[in-house]
């Protein structure tokens, strides 16, 4: 197999390929990538430089890992996870990413594609309305700061506690919607003036808010999808994907800045800036962790917002009290995150500060994070695809809390950029092709529709067969898009 | 380069062309220049240990104008002084998004340090930058 790397990549399992750490000066641990022997060829030479950097950052354990969906990031890859030492280890914004708590959330509806066909075309327009997007956009919510402060440290519970949500959302979301540790203190008051009036906003790039069935073929595994909510093909959902917006990016910004700095104080050099890092246990690296906490709890929130306003549009649009339509939140899922959790590592349980960017948790059966209606069949994982192709629903798996410290894949990972994508097809072009195929579009840009087509995207299913290979998650229902809200 | 990026390869003929027309550049990353009124003059001013940090700062700047007040920089007239610590002072030109009217194109999280480069060039100035977006 041709790779565009010099490094060996040696097969170890199936699907599973080591560079081992005598391949970079500076190396800890070794990288680990897990792909199907299409998807390693497939991925671009920064993933191998990227991971293998990664490999270096002071306090790493077993490896460092990278995801099916992987492809070249900023300092870590997307699709990367690492895991360190809390105690001697770092804590680095690159391995999160700028849009902290980036996420996605799916509800379940009782409609079926007949009910909703006749007025798809209504409903994405009323959607795009309620829901902001794109360049400029802000919410409907205006929050003063303290009230923004409390959104910080509250989460989703505020936006719940303050009328916009039932409680049981927020025992179907990651974390019950509400991280502990959030900082306000610790964040700037420029990322409080960016994000004060964001919150219930999706903005642009590939984030989105979808209408999706349940494909005649869609359920894998019944007994799980019946859990979630599912039951037969024809099943209408919406998956919203979205994260801090401008707060998180503020944070980000903050610390990557800061950290470039502080590095010299402890002594840490980086093979890449934006790699930056400070000891976990350290001021800044608290303060980052405080701060980060903060964004991902607004990150929440406004996913929860988001879900507010679909049961608005939708009780409007169908004319029945939203409660009727089930939209029930299945889960929301965190994939931009850094968390203290304990894994085994050469035997004993750790503490560890693991870095998930672009890799989803997927923790199996028993953990105590999981909803009490999941936690004998694990996690729910929603991985989400292009806006043409469809996305899917898996469930972790024990084998995962070994392999990967309870984390898989996000999404179908970009193979081609922006600028590719927009050379090869005009966004109105999308647009009308997509309506033809019976998916209805609306989108802030059309630019951005044409850099989110399918073609610039791995093949989900492809990631999807992987990871149920690796057992690092379970198949469970695909879906198909038929309405799609971007930015 | 990164497959979700978008990549500033900026030249100028001095610091000072630089980094305006890398605020240009950013500008036309975000929206239609022409769909955006001239209505609004704001004068911004800089301070960083490096010049790459200062570009790093100026275009950061730029992209929390956009989220904190909804206000693009269309142009700006900008002095570099290139001492430690580096300075910036710009008198700046744009206009506040208008949803009914403005064409708007991607929506930039945040500037990276990835692959980022100032550096001179001949008699001027070469930079790249990646935005996130």
């Amino acid at each position: 197999m041709e790779l565009p790397v010099a490094m060996k990549v040696l097969p170890v399992g199936d699907c599973i390929w080591e560079i081992p750490a005598s391949e970079k000066p500076g190396m800890l641990v070794p990288a680990r990538l897990y792909a199907s022997q299409t998807l390693l060829a497939g991925m671009d030479a920064g993933v191998f430089e990227q991971v293998t950097n990664v490999a270096c950052l002071p306090g790493i354990v077993r490896a460092a890992l990278c995801m099916p969906d992987g492809h070249w990031g900023y300092g870590f890859p997307i699709g990367g996870v690492a895991a360190f030492r809390a105690d001697a280890g770092v804590i680095s914004p690159g391995g999160i990413g700028f849009d902290i708590n980036c996420g996605m959330r799916v509800l379940r509806t009782t409609l079926t594609e007949a009910e909703v066909r006749p007025r798809l075309r209504a409903l994405v327009d009323a959607l795009f309305a309620a829901v902001p997007t794109g360049v400029g956009a802000h919410g409907f919510l205006h929050l003063e700061p303290p009230a923004f402060r409390e959104v910080m440290v509250e989460g989703a519970r505020w936006v719940v506690r303050h009328g916009y949500g039932r409680p049981e959302d927020l025992e179907a979301t990651e974390g019950g919607g509400c991280l502990a540790g959030a900082d306000p203190a610790a964040v700037s008051d420029r990322a409080l003036r960016r994000g004060m009036d964001q919150l219930g906003t999706l903005g642009s790039g590939n984030h989105y808010l979808e209408i999706q069935v349940v494909p005649a073929d869609g359920i894998h595994a019944p007994d799980v999808a019946r859990a979630f909510g599912i039951t037969s093909p024809g099943q209408v959902l919406v998956m919203l994907h979205c994260g801090s917006r401008g707060f998180g990016h503020q944070v980000g910004t903050d610390y990557l800045r800061r950290f470039d700095q502080a590095m010299r104080t402890y002594g840490i050099t980086v093979r890449d800036r934006e790699l930056a890092c400070a000891p976990f246990r350290s001021p800044e690296g608290q303060a980052y962790f405080g701060a980060m906490n903060a964004a991902a709890n607004t990150a929440f929130a406004n996913r929860q917002l988001i879900t507010h306003r679909v049961r608005e549009v939708m009780a409007r649009v169908f004319d029945r009290p939203a409660e009727a339509l089930g939209l029930e939140v299945i889960y929301d899922v965190c994939h931009n995150t850094a968390k203290v959790e304990r894994h085994v590592v050469d035997g004993e349980s750790v503490e560890l500060v693991v870095h998930r960017k672009g890799a989803t948790r997927a923790f199996g059966p028993g953990a105590p994070d999981v909803p009490v209606a999941y936690r004998h069949l694990g996690q729910p994982v929603i991985i989400g695809g292009s806006m043409e192709t469809g996305s899917a629903l898996l469930v972790g798996t024990a084998h995962a809390m070994a392999e990967t410290f309870g984390s898989t894949a996000h999404g179908a990972g970009r193979t081609m950029s922006r600028a590719q994508a927009k050379r090869r097809v005009w966004g109105e072009t999308l647009v009308r092709e997509m309506r033809e195929r019976g998916i209805v579009v609306r989108a802030a840009s059309p630019a951005g529709v044409a850099e989110e087509a399918g073609f610039a995207y791995k093949d989900l299913a492809a990631v999807v067969d992987t990871v149920h290979r690796l057992d690092i998650s379970r198949r469970v229902v695909s879906l198909r898009p038929i309405g799609n809200i971007k930015g | 380069m990164a497959v979700a990026d978008c990549a500033l390869a900026i030249e100028g003929e001095s610091l000072d062309d630089l980094f305006e027309t890398a605020a240009r550049a950013l500008a036309e990353l975000m929206v239609d220049p022409a769909t955006v009124d001239q209505s609004v003059r704001r004068a911004i001013a800089l301070d960083a240990p490096s010049l790459d940090l200062l570009l790093y700062d100026w275009l950061a700047e730029l992209i929390f104008l956009k989220d904190s007040e909804q206000l693009v920089v269309t142009r700006a007239d900008v002095d570099v002084e290139g001492a430690s610590p580096c300075r910036l002072r710009a008198r700046c030109v744009g206009g506040v998004i208008d949803r009914g009217r403005t064409a708007l194109r991607a929506d930039p999280k945040a500037v990276t340090f990835h692959q980022f480069t100032l550096e001179p060039r001949g008699a001027g100035w070469r930079a790249r930058v990646v935005i996130d977006i």
